[in-house]
């Protein structure tokens, strides 16, 4: 169940479980249109619709609203992969592009329309990478739509490491594609500078006994709204859903996230932790997770932490989870946003330590519990750097 | 030879909405080497006089002095009192999730020494001193006071006494809320801190209970935001049998 704990003023933390009829999932009908790869088919939001009524839309730059034409020059992404991975530019007419998911919402929509040229990176199939994929997004001060594909074979192993960086305007779909028994981690970090604003919907099929682990780390940008989505290809699927945020002054950071257990036996487990600190610093967090009626033997988990570490941000917080079967392992969510109080502070204090690293070493403490998890050493060890980093820039 | 001298302190508090005073002119002086056991009932203002010397930012300091060998603490800030040689051992401890106890005490070493200890000998001078107080090493590994008993919040005060060794102690009802093989533990740390015969120690407590285990030079009894009577440990036994009715007549305290 959800819980809340002494939230600061303004913030919301909601919490839902439903147990709902198979043909009336309130997780596809409270967006405001079904999926559709055709921008045309969904209206302008105006802000009030439920996927957007956490979103600035005017600070969008016009991605929603079909203003933003795409300058040529608004991001440069360069590949660099271990030998045996395949990287290619493809048109729109590949035959690969958006077989994970479709877009949900008009600026995925939007994105797909758009784009010109995908990039699609195959590990083909019993290939075991050793080292990185690594993929360097960086934005030029222009407006970009972007195609990306990643495609692991059966039994295929990889690890993807995706950086954003520099100022953009960016609408992007990502399809992760897993085939039988492949294990993908991806780390997808977002590091704008301060003007960029990124929306991206994630869309991940995860095939039978995969592996899938994500790692999303958002620091940047003015606006970042991403939707991370997870469907299942076939039983013995596994989903790991981790994130990590630090909110600044006036940005407006929004992960959305579905896991669609929509085969038997399966699991998700969900941990999204953030930092907020400033005034108007916002974050939000949508975790839906829908257990079909034919997902038998399903085992998932969501939670979402927030530390607010000074007045004037806010965090509005919300998990559901929708069961439309009891033939289940298991199936929870938690979320709780909590202040850096007074008391912490001195406590910490009498004990010596000086107020700026008091307040350090609580959200270092607190993001490490969740770098701990990611497994993969060097990833861990370049996350807790530019946490620190973070901290020495803005813990202040 | 470190001195705290409080002469007297005038101490308000915040509370619905009026300002209240709590400390009503408190004099009192703690030396290194001495053991001073404050003794008084509920709402004598005990715990205000621990947290006003820690630096509490709830309380706000209307009159009088406080200084540790002719220092002002009033001016300094939290963490300063600490690194002067302050220490406040917490009657509620706080949870602070996240921060490691391994983490937190060596953070704090490294505050209030003025450099990080040695990484080798810092690490066996911390299992020696859990050692001492029956505390597991596991213990080490968890968040600070996050999910501990009474018992173990307790411990883990007296631990951090004694691996920073302040000048000055203050035991803020220590022996609150546990059972006598505890209260035994943890007043055994403090006596092996006291015998180093460099640290002061202000022990507040409501019972007499403690003072079996220290064995304090000076008793001095709180009421009504002040001390009205100081003696010797013959006054703890005088409490014992006579409880604080002598010294709550007449709406002295609150």
């Amino acid at each position: 169940m959800a819980e809340a704990q002494n939230i600061p003023v303004g913030s919301t933390t909601a919490g839902a479980i439903a147990v709902a009829a198979e043909a009336d999932s309130t997780v596809a009908t409270r967006m405001s249109a079904p999926p559709s790869f055709d921008v045309a088919d969904f209206p302008v939001p105006h802000g009030r619709e439920e996927e957007w009524r956490f979103t600035p839309l005017e600070r969008l730059r016009g991605l929603h609203d079909g203003t933003a034409t795409a300058t040529g020059d608004g991001v440069k992404a360069d590949i660099e992969a271990p030998e045996g991975v395949v990287v290619e530019t493809v048109g729109r007419d590949d035959a690969r592009l958006g077989t994970a998911g479709t877009p949900v919402d008009r600026v995925a929509a939007q994105a797909y329309s758009a784009f010109e040229r995908a990039s699609v990176v195959t590990v083909p199939k019993e290939t075991v990478l050793t080292e990185p994929i690594r993929i360097a997004v960086h934005g030029q001060g222009g407006v970009a739509y972007a195609h990306q594909v990643i495609e692991l074979g059966a039994f295929a192993e990889a690890v993807v490491v995706i950086d954003h960086t520099g100022d953009a305007v960016l609408a992007a779909n990502v399809d992760y594609v897993l085939g039988d028994g492949a294990k993908l981690t991806v780390v997808s970090v977002q590091d704008w500078d301060d003007k960029a604003v990124h929306v991206a919907q994630h869309n991940t099929l995860i095939g039978r006994d995969a592996s899938f682990k994500s790692v999303v780390v958002t620091f940047g940008g003015d606006v970042v709204r991403l939707h991370p989505r997870v469907r299942y290809a076939g039983p013995g699927g596994e989903a790991e859903l981790f994130g990590l945020y630090f909110t600044d002054k006036g940005q407006h950071q929004e992960h959305r996230l579905l896991v669609d257990h929509n085969v038997p036996h399966c699991t998700s487990n969900v941990v999204y932790k953030g930092a907020l600190q400033g005034q108007d610093a916002h974050a939000v967090w949508i975790g839906d997770v829908l257990i079909e009626a034919k997902a038998e033997g399903t085992d998932t988990y969501e939670m979402n932490r927030n530390l607010v570490l000074t007045d004037g941000a806010r965090v509005d917080s919300v998990p559901n989870l929708e069961i439309e079967t009891g033939e289940i392992v298991g199936a929870g969510h938690a979320s709780a946003t909590g202040r850096f109080d007074d008391e912490q502070l001195f406590y910490l204090m009498a004990r010596g330590i000086p107020e700026l690293d008091a307040r350090r070493l609580v959200v270092r403490g607190f993001f490490a519990e969740l770098v701990q998890q990611i497994g993969v050493p060097d990833i861990e060890e370049r996350l807790l750097t530019k946490i620190e980093q973070e901290l020495e820039a803005s813990v202040a | 030879m470190a001195t705290l001298e409080i002469r007297d302190l005038h101490v308000t508090v915040e509370a619905d909405n009026a300002t209240k005073e709590i400390l009503k002119g408190v004099d009192l002086t703690v030396k290194q080497g001495e053991t001073h056991a404050i003794m008084g009932p509920n709402g004598s203002g005990k715990s205000t006089l621990a947290y006003s010397l820690a630096g509490h930012p709830k309380y706000t300091i209307t009159g009088g002095t406080v200084t540790l060998d002719g220092e002002d603490v009033i001016e300094m800030s939290v963490d300063e009192r600490a690194r002067a040689g302050l220490f406040l051992a917490m009657q509620y401890p706080v949870e602070v999730p996240g921060v490691s106890v391994s983490n937190f005490l060596r953070t704090s070493a490294t505050a209030i020494r003025g450099e990080a200890p040695k990484l080798r000998t810092w690490v066996k001078e911390v299992k020696e001193a859990m050692e001492r107080l029956n505390m597991d090493p596991a213990f080490a590994e968890r968040n600070v006071n996050e999910g501990f008993s009474g018992g173990e919040k307790k411990r883990h005060e007296i631990l951090q006494l004694e691996l920073l060794k302040p000048k000055i102690a203050v035991l803020d009802e220590t022996d609150s809320g546990l059972d006598v093989d505890a209260l035994r533990v943890v007043s055994e740390g403090v006596n092996r801190v006291r015998e180093s015969g460099e640290v002061g120690t202000l022990l507040i407590t409501h019972y007499t209970r403690i003072l079996r285990y220290i064995k304090p030079d000076h008793v001095h009894v709180f009421a009504g935001g002040r001390i009205v009577e100081s003696g010797g440990p013959e006054l703890a036994d005088k409490l014992e049998n006579e409880g604080y009715e002598a010294y709550t007549k007449g709406g002295a305290s609150e």
